[in-house]
């Protein structure tokens, strides 16, 4: 498996479950490199069963919206499942006020999400 | 309507690079964690003001070293207000694509805009368009 700076990958069955390592996604270059990792989940390490675990994270800005966006085209490409679990409210609140509530399928947790797999 | 009592100010030039930014965040979010601001009222103001501190440096200025972005912060006790100018051509905020339309998703302008909107109490931009100002009021709490 690749190794990761922004992300913890683990597999739950069939499942790739990501984990987020920073509280605060903001910072241009962390983004970049999010983004570059994400991407590769999808395209070099053919995973298209990703599980996204907020539970980490306090605060994203709009450029992390982002990569999210172009992940989940990448994952639909590859005839693959997304799911995003355990956003903390304010960060809901984000996803809700751009509407990408609509685009991503939010679980309440980690069970909830691998069982809708 | 009179001026607010400010009880604090801090005034930053900063080189147009990612991260530049830094400094003048944390001393926003010091001042408001200090001053007892509810943390949802923090949440917006940090993201508000990351937005548009990234608007300016990436989007207004192009990252051009040459080119530098203004910070003017000011709080009051129940107040605070954030100016934030570029040196770019400006942009008319009217015309943004909406972000929630499918078609301009994937569209990297736009979400950052509609976020301090929502966020902030008042978003006004100059009439160039590289200049904005952001208002927070803060939330009564009992």
């Amino acid at each position: 498996m690749a190794e990761y700076r922004r992300l913890d990958v683990t597999e739950v069955g069939d499942v790739t479950v990501v984990r987020f390592r920073d509280q605060k996604i903001l910072d241009d270059l962390n983004i970049q490199e999010l983004g570059r990792e994400l991407s590769q989940l999808v395209e070099v390490e053919g995973r298209a069963r990703l599980l996204l675990d907020f539970s980490a994270v306090e605060f994203l800005s709009s450029a992390a919206l982002g990569k999210l966006i172009t992940l989940d085209k990448k994952v639909k490409a590859a005839d693959g499942t997304l799911k995003l679990c355990h956003i903390q409210p304010e960060i809901y609140e984000v996803f809700a006020i751009t509407r990408l509530n609509r685009l991503f399928d939010i679980k309440e947790n980690e069970a909830d999400a691998l069982a809708a797999f | 309507m009179s001026e607010p009592r400010w009880i604090w100010r801090c005034d930053h030039t900063i080189p147009s690079q990612a991260g530049a930014g830094r400094q003048v965040r944390q001393e926003v979010l010091g001042q408001l964690q200090r001053h007892h601001w509810v943390d949802h009222d923090i949440f917006s103001i940090h993201l508000a003001l990351e937005e548009a501190l990234v608007n300016a440096i990436k989007h207004g200025n192009g990252l051009d070293l040459a080119k530098q972005v203004r910070v003017s912060c000011r709080m009051s006790d129940d107040l605070v207000q954030i100016e934030i100018a570029d040196e770019g051509d400006g942009f008319d905020p009217t015309r943004v694509p909406d972000p929630t339309d499918n078609r301009h998703r994937e569209c990297p302008n736009g979400r950052g805009v509609m976020l301090m909107r929502s966020f902030m109490d008042r978003v006004e931009y100059n009439e160039r368009g590289n200049c904005v100002l952001l208002e927070k009021r803060r939330t009564k709490t009992e």
